[in-house]
Protein backbone atom coordinates (compact mmCIF):
# COMPACT_ATOMS: atom_id res chain seq x y z
CA UNK A 1 0.00 0.00 0.00
CA UNK A 2 2.59 1.98 0.93
CA UNK A 3 4.44 1.69 -2.26
CA UNK A 4 1.03 2.28 -4.45
CA UNK A 5 1.03 5.51 -2.84
CA UNK A 6 4.76 6.56 -3.41
CA UNK A 7 3.96 5.51 -6.84
CA UNK A 8 1.25 8.12 -6.93
CA UNK A 9 3.02 10.53 -5.48
CA UNK A 10 5.55 10.15 -7.92
CA UNK A 11 3.37 10.17 -11.02
CA UNK A 12 1.55 13.34 -9.78
CA UNK A 13 4.88 14.92 -10.20
CA UNK A 14 6.12 13.40 -12.93
CA UNK A 15 2.79 14.35 -15.12
CA UNK A 16 1.58 18.07 -14.16
CA UNK A 17 -1.05 19.05 -16.76
CA UNK A 18 -1.60 22.40 -17.12
CA UNK A 19 -4.80 24.66 -17.78
CA UNK A 20 -3.67 28.42 -18.72
CA UNK A 21 -5.99 30.78 -17.60
CA UNK A 22 -5.95 34.73 -18.69
CA UNK A 23 -7.11 36.74 -15.96
CA UNK A 24 -6.49 40.74 -17.72
CA UNK A 25 -3.33 40.03 -18.80
CA UNK A 26 -1.94 42.00 -21.72
CA UNK A 27 -0.67 38.97 -22.99
CA UNK A 28 2.94 38.77 -22.41
CA UNK A 29 3.06 36.41 -19.92
CA UNK A 30 0.59 34.02 -22.05
CA UNK A 31 2.92 34.32 -24.78
CA UNK A 32 6.10 33.47 -22.71
CA UNK A 33 4.21 30.24 -21.50
CA UNK A 34 2.89 28.89 -24.44
CA UNK A 35 6.73 29.76 -25.30
CA UNK A 36 7.55 27.38 -22.62
CA UNK A 37 6.59 24.37 -24.43
CA UNK A 38 8.05 25.28 -28.02
CA UNK A 39 11.24 23.80 -28.84
CA UNK A 40 13.56 25.65 -27.58
CA UNK A 41 12.55 25.09 -24.01
CA UNK A 42 10.54 21.96 -24.29
CA UNK A 43 8.27 21.37 -21.10
CA UNK A 44 7.48 17.68 -22.31
CA UNK A 45 10.55 16.76 -20.99
CA UNK A 46 8.63 16.97 -17.29
CA UNK A 47 5.53 15.57 -18.98
CA UNK A 48 3.71 19.03 -19.29
CA UNK A 49 1.06 18.97 -21.59
CA UNK A 50 -0.72 22.19 -21.68
CA UNK A 51 -4.86 20.86 -21.71
CA UNK A 52 -7.80 22.35 -23.35
CA UNK A 53 -9.94 21.59 -20.29
CA UNK A 54 -9.65 22.79 -16.59
CA UNK A 55 -11.51 19.25 -15.73
CA UNK A 56 -8.32 17.59 -16.67
CA UNK A 57 -5.73 19.72 -15.17
CA UNK A 58 -3.03 19.39 -12.12
CA UNK A 59 -2.02 22.83 -12.47
CA UNK A 60 -4.10 26.41 -12.79
CA UNK A 61 -1.31 28.87 -14.64
CA UNK A 62 -3.11 32.59 -14.12
CA UNK A 63 -1.44 34.81 -15.35
CA UNK A 64 -2.93 38.86 -15.49
CA UNK A 65 -3.71 41.67 -12.49
CA UNK A 66 -7.41 39.80 -11.96
CA UNK A 67 -10.03 42.46 -13.50
CA UNK A 68 -13.14 42.46 -11.52
CA UNK A 69 -14.91 40.95 -14.49
CA UNK A 70 -12.28 37.85 -14.33
CA UNK A 71 -12.89 37.14 -10.92
CA UNK A 72 -15.98 34.94 -11.07
CA UNK A 73 -14.23 32.99 -14.07
CA UNK A 74 -11.75 32.88 -11.98
CA UNK A 75 -13.61 30.76 -8.81
CA UNK A 76 -15.88 28.91 -11.43
CA UNK A 77 -12.22 27.42 -13.41
CA UNK A 78 -10.59 27.03 -9.83
CA UNK A 79 -14.13 25.04 -9.10
CA UNK A 80 -13.93 22.75 -11.88
CA UNK A 81 -10.28 21.76 -11.72
CA UNK A 82 -10.36 18.21 -9.73
CA UNK A 83 -8.28 17.84 -6.50
CA UNK A 84 -5.35 17.50 -5.95
CA UNK A 85 -4.35 21.18 -7.64
CA UNK A 86 -2.18 23.69 -7.32
CA UNK A 87 -2.05 27.55 -8.69
CA UNK A 88 0.69 28.96 -9.85
CA UNK A 89 0.61 32.81 -10.46
CA UNK A 90 2.78 33.74 -13.52
CA UNK A 91 4.01 37.30 -14.04
CA UNK A 92 4.48 40.13 -11.47
CA UNK A 93 0.39 41.20 -11.99
CA UNK A 94 -1.17 38.67 -10.11
CA UNK A 95 1.28 38.48 -7.34
CA UNK A 96 1.12 42.67 -6.87
CA UNK A 97 -0.87 43.68 -9.60
CA UNK A 98 2.18 45.97 -10.89
CA UNK A 99 1.64 49.04 -12.48
CA UNK A 100 -1.97 48.73 -12.40
CA UNK A 101 -1.92 48.89 -8.64
CA UNK A 102 -4.13 51.52 -7.58
CA UNK A 103 -6.98 51.31 -10.97
CA UNK A 104 -10.44 50.96 -10.08
CA UNK A 105 -10.93 48.03 -12.50
CA UNK A 106 -9.20 45.68 -10.59
CA UNK A 107 -9.78 43.38 -7.56
CA UNK A 108 -6.34 42.23 -7.25
CA UNK A 109 -3.81 40.64 -6.48
CA UNK A 110 -4.82 36.94 -6.77
CA UNK A 111 -4.47 35.92 -3.65
CA UNK A 112 -7.55 37.04 -2.05
CA UNK A 113 -8.93 35.23 -4.48
CA UNK A 114 -7.73 31.27 -4.42
CA UNK A 115 -5.15 29.98 -2.51
CA UNK A 116 -1.61 30.66 -4.60
CA UNK A 117 1.11 27.76 -4.40
CA UNK A 118 3.78 29.18 -6.25
CA UNK A 119 4.53 32.70 -7.82
CA UNK A 120 6.75 33.37 -10.42
CA UNK A 121 7.49 36.67 -10.55
CA UNK A 122 9.12 38.92 -13.75
CA UNK A 123 6.95 41.29 -16.52
CA UNK A 124 7.18 38.94 -18.14
CA UNK A 125 8.81 35.90 -16.68
CA UNK A 126 11.79 33.74 -18.72
CA UNK A 127 10.44 30.44 -19.70
CA UNK A 128 13.02 28.33 -18.16
CA UNK A 129 11.07 30.61 -14.66
CA UNK A 130 7.84 29.73 -16.01
CA UNK A 131 9.16 26.07 -16.26
CA UNK A 132 10.73 25.85 -13.03
CA UNK A 133 7.83 27.20 -10.74
CA UNK A 134 5.21 24.68 -12.80
CA UNK A 135 8.28 22.12 -11.89
CA UNK A 136 7.97 23.39 -7.78
CA UNK A 137 4.31 23.51 -8.09
CA UNK A 138 4.31 19.25 -9.13
CA UNK A 139 6.50 18.86 -6.71
CA UNK A 140 3.86 20.61 -3.84
CA UNK A 141 1.46 18.73 -5.62
CA UNK A 142 2.75 15.26 -5.00
CA UNK A 143 3.41 16.34 -1.16
CA UNK A 144 -0.14 17.18 -0.77
CA UNK A 145 -1.32 14.67 -2.12
CA UNK A 146 0.67 12.17 0.65
CA UNK A 147 -0.50 14.00 3.25
CA UNK A 148 -4.08 14.18 1.86
CA UNK A 149 -4.00 10.78 1.98
CA UNK A 150 -2.49 10.55 6.09
CA UNK A 151 0.83 9.59 4.93
CA UNK A 152 3.83 11.33 6.72
CA UNK A 153 5.94 13.77 4.17
CA UNK A 154 8.72 11.46 5.54
CA UNK A 155 8.34 9.22 2.24
CA UNK A 156 8.72 11.63 0.33
CA UNK A 157 11.27 14.23 1.73
CA UNK A 158 14.12 11.67 0.65
CA UNK A 159 12.71 12.17 -3.46
CA UNK A 160 12.15 15.89 -2.77
CA UNK A 161 15.76 16.51 -1.65
CA UNK A 162 16.68 14.00 -4.54
CA UNK A 163 14.72 15.94 -7.28
CA UNK A 164 13.68 19.40 -6.06
CA UNK A 165 14.87 20.70 -9.32
CA UNK A 166 13.77 19.66 -12.94
CA UNK A 167 17.49 18.27 -12.94
CA UNK A 168 15.82 15.20 -15.36
CA UNK A 169 16.27 18.01 -18.03
CA UNK A 170 18.40 17.44 -20.81
CA UNK A 171 19.38 20.61 -22.74
CA UNK A 172 17.45 20.30 -26.27
CA UNK A 173 19.15 20.60 -29.23
CA UNK A 174 18.99 24.07 -30.31
CA UNK A 175 18.37 26.09 -26.74
CA UNK A 176 21.11 26.01 -23.85
CA UNK A 177 21.45 23.65 -20.94
CA UNK A 178 18.19 24.65 -19.44
CA UNK A 179 19.66 23.55 -16.27
CA UNK A 180 22.56 26.13 -16.35
CA UNK A 181 19.88 29.07 -16.77
CA UNK A 182 17.35 27.80 -14.38
CA UNK A 183 19.69 28.13 -11.14
CA UNK A 184 20.26 32.09 -12.04
CA UNK A 185 16.13 32.18 -11.82
CA UNK A 186 14.12 34.15 -8.77
CA UNK A 187 11.88 31.11 -7.21
CA UNK A 188 9.67 33.14 -5.05
CA UNK A 189 7.98 36.41 -4.76
CA UNK A 190 10.09 38.85 -6.17
CA UNK A 191 12.11 41.31 -3.72
CA UNK A 192 10.18 44.40 -5.50
CA UNK A 193 6.84 43.26 -4.23
CA UNK A 194 8.32 43.41 -0.43
CA UNK A 195 9.64 47.51 -0.95
CA UNK A 196 6.04 48.15 -2.51
CA UNK A 197 4.33 46.70 0.25
CA UNK A 198 6.22 47.69 3.08
CA UNK A 199 6.26 51.42 0.97
CA UNK A 200 2.33 50.84 1.25
CA UNK A 201 2.26 50.54 5.29
CA UNK A 202 4.33 53.07 5.75
CA UNK A 203 1.90 55.46 3.50
CA UNK B 1 -8.83 -26.75 -24.70
CA UNK B 2 -11.00 -24.17 -26.75
CA UNK B 3 -12.08 -21.82 -23.51
CA UNK B 4 -8.27 -22.13 -22.27
CA UNK B 5 -6.65 -21.20 -25.30
CA UNK B 6 -9.61 -18.50 -25.96
CA UNK B 7 -8.68 -16.88 -22.69
CA UNK B 8 -5.23 -17.03 -23.56
CA UNK B 9 -5.73 -15.08 -26.66
CA UNK B 10 -7.60 -12.24 -24.40
CA UNK B 11 -5.51 -12.12 -21.53
CA UNK B 12 -1.83 -12.41 -22.34
CA UNK B 13 -1.25 -12.16 -26.02
CA UNK B 14 -2.40 -9.94 -28.24
CA UNK B 15 -4.23 -9.67 -25.67
CA UNK B 16 -4.66 -7.37 -22.29
CA UNK B 17 -1.23 -8.05 -20.58
CA UNK B 18 0.71 -7.69 -24.05
CA UNK B 19 -1.90 -5.06 -25.21
CA UNK B 20 -1.80 -2.45 -21.95
CA UNK B 21 1.84 -1.65 -21.95
CA UNK B 22 1.91 -1.80 -26.00
CA UNK B 23 -1.04 1.08 -25.99
CA UNK B 24 1.24 2.97 -23.36
CA UNK B 25 4.77 2.31 -25.52
CA UNK B 26 2.48 3.75 -29.00
CA UNK B 27 1.19 6.33 -27.42
CA UNK B 28 4.82 6.89 -26.19
CA UNK B 29 6.27 6.62 -29.41
CA UNK B 30 3.60 8.82 -30.81
CA UNK B 31 4.46 11.78 -28.33
CA UNK B 32 7.99 11.30 -28.64
CA UNK B 33 8.36 10.85 -32.68
CA UNK B 34 6.29 13.91 -32.93
CA UNK B 35 9.09 15.82 -30.60
CA UNK B 36 12.14 14.51 -32.05
CA UNK B 37 10.50 15.60 -35.72
CA UNK B 38 10.14 19.23 -34.16
CA UNK B 39 13.68 19.67 -32.77
CA UNK B 40 12.71 18.77 -29.06
CA UNK B 41 13.50 16.05 -26.81
CA UNK B 42 10.27 14.84 -25.43
CA UNK B 43 8.46 13.28 -23.05
CA UNK B 44 10.46 10.29 -20.84
CA UNK B 45 9.82 6.51 -21.54
CA UNK B 46 7.50 5.89 -18.71
CA UNK B 47 5.33 9.37 -19.05
CA UNK B 48 1.89 7.52 -20.63
CA UNK B 49 2.24 5.32 -17.43
CA UNK B 50 2.65 8.15 -15.58
CA UNK B 51 -0.08 10.10 -16.87
CA UNK B 52 -2.54 6.86 -16.11
CA UNK B 53 -1.64 6.84 -12.38
CA UNK B 54 -1.83 10.43 -11.85
CA UNK B 55 -5.26 10.39 -13.39
CA UNK B 56 -6.42 6.89 -11.60
CA UNK B 57 -5.73 8.60 -8.49
CA UNK B 58 -7.43 11.81 -8.76
CA UNK B 59 -10.98 13.07 -7.78
CA UNK B 60 -13.89 13.24 -10.38
CA UNK B 61 -16.76 16.28 -10.28
CA UNK B 62 -19.91 14.83 -9.23
CA UNK B 63 -22.42 13.08 -11.46
CA UNK B 64 -26.02 12.42 -10.95
CA UNK B 65 -28.66 10.45 -12.07
CA UNK B 66 -29.09 8.85 -15.80
CA UNK B 67 -26.53 11.13 -17.33
CA UNK B 68 -24.21 10.49 -15.05
CA UNK B 69 -24.67 7.01 -14.95
CA UNK B 70 -24.14 6.75 -18.71
CA UNK B 71 -20.93 9.13 -18.39
CA UNK B 72 -19.29 7.22 -16.32
CA UNK B 73 -20.23 3.74 -18.49
CA UNK B 74 -19.30 5.01 -21.83
CA UNK B 75 -15.32 5.17 -21.04
CA UNK B 76 -15.72 1.61 -19.80
CA UNK B 77 -18.07 0.44 -23.21
CA UNK B 78 -15.09 1.75 -25.14
CA UNK B 79 -12.68 0.04 -22.76
CA UNK B 80 -14.15 -3.18 -23.19
CA UNK B 81 -14.80 -2.76 -26.72
CA UNK B 82 -11.25 -1.52 -27.64
CA UNK B 83 -9.57 -4.88 -25.17
CA UNK B 84 -12.06 -7.14 -27.34
CA UNK B 85 -10.61 -5.72 -30.54
CA UNK B 86 -7.42 -6.39 -29.83
CA UNK B 87 -7.73 -9.94 -28.03
CA UNK B 88 -9.05 -10.79 -31.60
CA UNK B 89 -6.47 -10.05 -33.79
CA UNK B 90 -5.18 -13.50 -35.44
CA UNK B 91 -1.85 -12.84 -34.70
CA UNK B 92 -0.51 -16.54 -33.48
CA UNK B 93 -0.93 -18.89 -36.41
CA UNK B 94 -3.78 -21.48 -35.67
CA UNK B 95 -4.52 -20.89 -32.45
CA UNK B 96 -7.70 -22.52 -31.83
CA UNK B 97 -10.34 -20.88 -29.26
CA UNK B 98 -12.76 -18.64 -29.95
CA UNK B 99 -12.67 -17.65 -33.36
CA UNK B 100 -14.12 -14.06 -34.43
CA UNK B 101 -15.11 -12.95 -37.93
CA UNK B 102 -13.84 -9.74 -39.88
CA UNK B 103 -17.30 -8.05 -39.25
CA UNK B 104 -16.89 -8.97 -35.25
CA UNK B 105 -13.65 -7.15 -34.98
CA UNK B 106 -14.82 -3.97 -37.37
CA UNK B 107 -17.91 -3.84 -34.99
CA UNK B 108 -15.46 -3.88 -32.01
CA UNK B 109 -13.38 -1.06 -33.59
CA UNK B 110 -16.14 1.00 -34.72
CA UNK B 111 -17.66 0.97 -30.79
CA UNK B 112 -15.26 2.93 -29.04
CA UNK B 113 -16.16 5.86 -31.46
CA UNK B 114 -19.65 5.32 -30.70
CA UNK B 115 -18.98 5.82 -27.27
CA UNK B 116 -17.01 8.86 -28.00
CA UNK B 117 -19.96 10.57 -29.69
CA UNK B 118 -22.22 9.12 -26.89
CA UNK B 119 -20.11 10.65 -24.13
CA UNK B 120 -20.20 13.56 -26.02
CA UNK B 121 -23.67 14.80 -26.16
CA UNK B 122 -24.04 13.11 -22.89
CA UNK B 123 -21.92 15.68 -21.32
CA UNK B 124 -24.40 18.26 -21.68
CA UNK B 125 -21.33 20.49 -22.71
CA UNK B 126 -21.52 23.10 -25.95
CA UNK B 127 -17.90 21.81 -26.68
CA UNK B 128 -18.19 18.71 -25.93
CA UNK B 129 -21.52 18.37 -28.25
CA UNK B 130 -19.81 20.23 -31.25
CA UNK B 131 -16.89 17.60 -30.96
CA UNK B 132 -18.99 14.99 -30.99
CA UNK B 133 -21.04 16.31 -33.86
CA UNK B 134 -17.42 16.30 -35.40
CA UNK B 135 -16.68 12.88 -34.81
CA UNK B 136 -20.15 11.79 -36.51
CA UNK B 137 -19.43 14.15 -39.69
CA UNK B 138 -16.04 12.28 -39.66
CA UNK B 139 -17.38 8.88 -39.04
CA UNK B 140 -19.61 8.87 -41.78
CA UNK B 141 -16.72 10.34 -43.89
CA UNK B 142 -14.01 7.90 -43.36
CA UNK B 143 -16.22 4.64 -42.44
CA UNK B 144 -17.83 4.49 -46.53
CA UNK B 145 -13.77 4.55 -47.33
CA UNK B 146 -12.42 1.85 -44.24
CA UNK B 147 -15.57 -0.30 -44.94
CA UNK B 148 -14.75 -0.96 -48.67
CA UNK B 149 -11.61 -1.74 -48.08
CA UNK B 150 -12.02 -4.26 -45.54
CA UNK B 151 -14.66 -5.68 -48.36
CA UNK B 152 -12.21 -5.57 -51.09
CA UNK B 153 -9.20 -7.20 -48.74
CA UNK B 154 -12.46 -9.84 -48.02
CA UNK B 155 -13.90 -10.53 -51.43
CA UNK B 156 -10.39 -10.75 -53.00
CA UNK B 157 -10.06 -13.69 -50.37
CA UNK B 158 -12.95 -15.13 -50.13
CA UNK B 159 -13.80 -15.27 -46.65
CA UNK B 160 -14.51 -12.93 -43.98
CA UNK B 161 -13.09 -15.40 -41.40
CA UNK B 162 -10.08 -13.73 -39.28
CA UNK B 163 -8.05 -16.89 -39.17
CA UNK B 164 -8.41 -17.69 -42.96
CA UNK B 165 -7.28 -14.30 -44.08
CA UNK B 166 -4.66 -14.67 -41.51
CA UNK B 167 -3.05 -17.83 -43.12
CA UNK B 168 -3.69 -16.78 -46.84
CA UNK B 169 -0.89 -15.49 -48.89
CA UNK B 170 -1.58 -12.09 -50.08
CA UNK B 171 -2.32 -10.56 -53.46
CA UNK B 172 -1.63 -6.95 -54.85
CA UNK B 173 -5.50 -6.61 -54.78
CA UNK B 174 -4.74 -6.82 -50.76
CA UNK B 175 -1.98 -4.45 -50.47
CA UNK B 176 -4.40 -1.93 -52.18
CA UNK B 177 -6.97 -2.60 -49.95
CA UNK B 178 -4.33 -2.44 -47.15
CA UNK B 179 -3.36 1.15 -48.19
CA UNK B 180 -6.79 2.48 -48.53
CA UNK B 181 -7.22 1.14 -44.72
CA UNK B 182 -4.13 3.03 -43.91
CA UNK B 183 -5.36 5.77 -45.46
CA UNK B 184 -8.27 5.95 -42.90
CA UNK B 185 -6.14 5.40 -39.61
CA UNK B 186 -5.64 8.93 -39.32
CA UNK B 187 -9.00 9.61 -38.93
CA UNK B 188 -10.13 6.77 -36.88
CA UNK B 189 -7.34 7.38 -33.96
CA UNK B 190 -8.19 11.32 -34.82
CA UNK B 191 -4.52 12.28 -35.45
CA UNK B 192 -3.82 15.35 -37.23
CA UNK B 193 -4.70 16.08 -40.21
CA UNK B 194 -7.59 15.00 -38.95
CA UNK B 195 -7.46 15.79 -35.59
CA UNK B 196 -11.12 17.41 -35.77
CA UNK B 197 -13.37 16.08 -32.69
CA UNK B 198 -10.69 16.70 -29.95
CA UNK B 199 -9.08 20.15 -31.56
CA UNK B 200 -7.43 21.94 -28.78
CA UNK B 201 -7.29 25.29 -30.27
CA UNK B 202 -10.52 25.49 -31.24
CA UNK B 203 -13.20 23.58 -28.78
CA UNK B 204 -11.21 22.79 -25.89
CA UNK B 205 -11.22 18.80 -25.75
CA UNK B 206 -14.40 18.11 -27.37
CA UNK B 207 -16.17 15.35 -26.41
CA UNK B 208 -13.74 14.77 -23.26
CA UNK B 209 -13.95 18.40 -22.12
CA UNK B 210 -16.03 17.45 -18.98
CA UNK B 211 -13.74 14.18 -18.21
CA UNK B 212 -11.80 14.07 -15.08
CA UNK B 213 -9.56 11.61 -13.24
CA UNK B 214 -9.95 7.95 -13.66
CA UNK B 215 -12.76 8.07 -16.17
CA UNK B 216 -10.47 10.32 -18.32
CA UNK B 217 -7.51 7.63 -17.85
CA UNK B 218 -9.68 4.96 -19.11
CA UNK B 219 -10.19 7.12 -22.44
CA UNK B 220 -6.70 7.44 -22.64
CA UNK B 221 -6.36 3.64 -22.13
CA UNK B 222 -9.39 2.70 -24.53
CA UNK B 223 -7.51 5.36 -27.08
CA UNK B 224 -3.54 3.47 -26.80
CA UNK B 225 -5.85 -0.01 -27.31
CA UNK B 226 -7.70 1.32 -30.76
CA UNK B 227 -3.97 2.06 -31.74
CA UNK B 228 -2.93 -1.60 -30.86
CA UNK B 229 -5.63 -2.59 -32.35
CA UNK B 230 -5.82 -0.52 -35.72
CA UNK B 231 -2.21 -1.24 -36.39
CA UNK B 232 -2.73 -4.72 -35.60
CA UNK B 233 -5.24 -5.34 -37.87
CA UNK B 234 -3.00 -3.81 -41.16
CA UNK B 235 0.00 -5.47 -39.43
CA UNK B 236 -1.90 -9.05 -39.82
CA UNK B 237 -3.31 -8.37 -43.21
CA UNK B 238 -0.01 -6.86 -44.24
CA UNK B 239 2.17 -9.78 -42.45
CA UNK B 240 3.73 -12.89 -44.62
CA UNK B 241 2.58 -16.08 -43.69
CA UNK B 242 5.16 -17.76 -40.96
CA UNK B 243 5.37 -21.04 -39.20
CA UNK B 244 7.24 -20.30 -35.74
CA UNK B 245 5.12 -18.40 -32.89
CA UNK B 246 7.52 -16.37 -31.89
CA UNK B 247 8.26 -15.19 -35.69
CA UNK B 248 4.75 -14.13 -36.02
CA UNK B 249 4.56 -12.10 -32.82
CA UNK B 250 7.67 -10.52 -33.86
CA UNK B 251 7.01 -9.35 -37.42
CA UNK B 252 3.32 -8.53 -35.73
CA UNK B 253 5.12 -6.14 -33.16
CA UNK B 254 7.74 -4.67 -35.70
CA UNK B 255 5.03 -3.86 -38.41
CA UNK B 256 2.96 -2.19 -35.93
CA UNK B 257 6.09 -0.41 -34.61
CA UNK B 258 6.75 0.65 -38.10
CA UNK B 259 2.85 2.15 -38.98
CA UNK B 260 3.00 3.85 -35.64
CA UNK B 261 5.86 5.53 -36.85
CA UNK B 262 4.27 6.30 -39.95
CA UNK B 263 1.31 8.01 -38.94
CA UNK B 264 3.43 10.22 -36.21
CA UNK B 265 5.12 11.25 -39.20
CA UNK B 266 2.13 12.39 -41.19
CA UNK B 267 0.90 13.69 -37.51
CA UNK B 268 3.61 16.30 -37.43
CA UNK B 269 4.30 17.08 -40.91
CA UNK B 270 0.35 18.10 -41.83
CA UNK B 271 -2.25 20.67 -39.85
CA UNK B 272 -5.36 19.65 -39.04
CA UNK B 273 -7.98 20.47 -41.63
CA UNK B 274 -11.57 21.77 -41.65
CA UNK B 275 -14.64 19.43 -41.34
CA UNK B 276 -15.79 20.61 -44.79
CA UNK B 277 -12.38 19.89 -46.16
CA UNK B 278 -12.10 16.53 -44.39
CA UNK B 279 -15.34 14.81 -45.62
CA UNK B 280 -14.25 16.09 -49.27
CA UNK B 281 -10.91 14.50 -49.24
CA UNK B 282 -12.73 10.92 -47.81
CA UNK B 283 -15.63 11.26 -50.50
CA UNK B 284 -14.26 12.50 -53.75
CA UNK B 285 -10.23 11.48 -53.50
CA UNK B 286 -10.41 8.29 -51.33
CA UNK B 287 -13.41 7.15 -52.40
CA UNK B 288 -12.53 6.40 -55.39
CA UNK B 289 -9.08 4.35 -54.96
CA UNK B 290 -11.71 2.07 -52.34
CA UNK B 291 -14.32 1.55 -54.86
CA UNK B 292 -11.68 0.33 -57.52
CA UNK B 293 -10.30 -2.06 -55.05
CA UNK B 294 -14.19 -3.46 -54.50
CA UNK B 295 -14.82 -3.44 -57.96
CA UNK B 296 -11.59 -5.31 -59.08
CA UNK B 297 -11.69 -7.60 -56.69
CA UNK B 298 -15.39 -8.48 -57.61
CA UNK B 299 -14.29 -8.13 -60.93
CA UNK B 300 -11.50 -11.13 -59.86
CA UNK B 301 -13.58 -12.79 -58.08
CA UNK B 302 -16.19 -13.42 -60.78
CA UNK B 303 -14.01 -14.26 -63.59
CA UNK B 304 -12.04 -17.17 -61.38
Amino acid sequence: MNLLRRLICYARRRSPWLFHMNSGSCNGCDIELVAALSPRYDAEQLGVRLEGSPRHADILCITGPVTKNAVGAIHTVYGQVCGPKAVVAIGSCPATTNVFIDSRTLDGPLQKHVPVDVFVPGCPPRPDAIIQGVAKAAQILAERGARREGEAVAALAIESGADANPQGLKPSEKGDALSARLKSCPDTLCAAHDERKTAEEQR
Amino acid sequence: MNLITALARFLIFPGLLFAIPAAWFFLWVERKSVALMQGRVGPPFMQPFFDFVKLMAKGTPPRSGIAGALMRAWPLIALASAAGAVGLLPVLPASGGFEGDLILLLALLELPSMCIIAAGFSSQSIFGEIGSAREAALSVSYNIVFLLAILSVAASQHTFRLEALAALPSSPLRLLGVLAIIVCLPAKLHLNPFSLPNAEQEIYSGPMTEYAGPELAMWELSHGLEWVAATGLVATLMAPQLGAWWLAALVFVALSFAIVILLSAIASATARLAIDTTVRFYWQCTLIFAVLAISSALFVRYRL
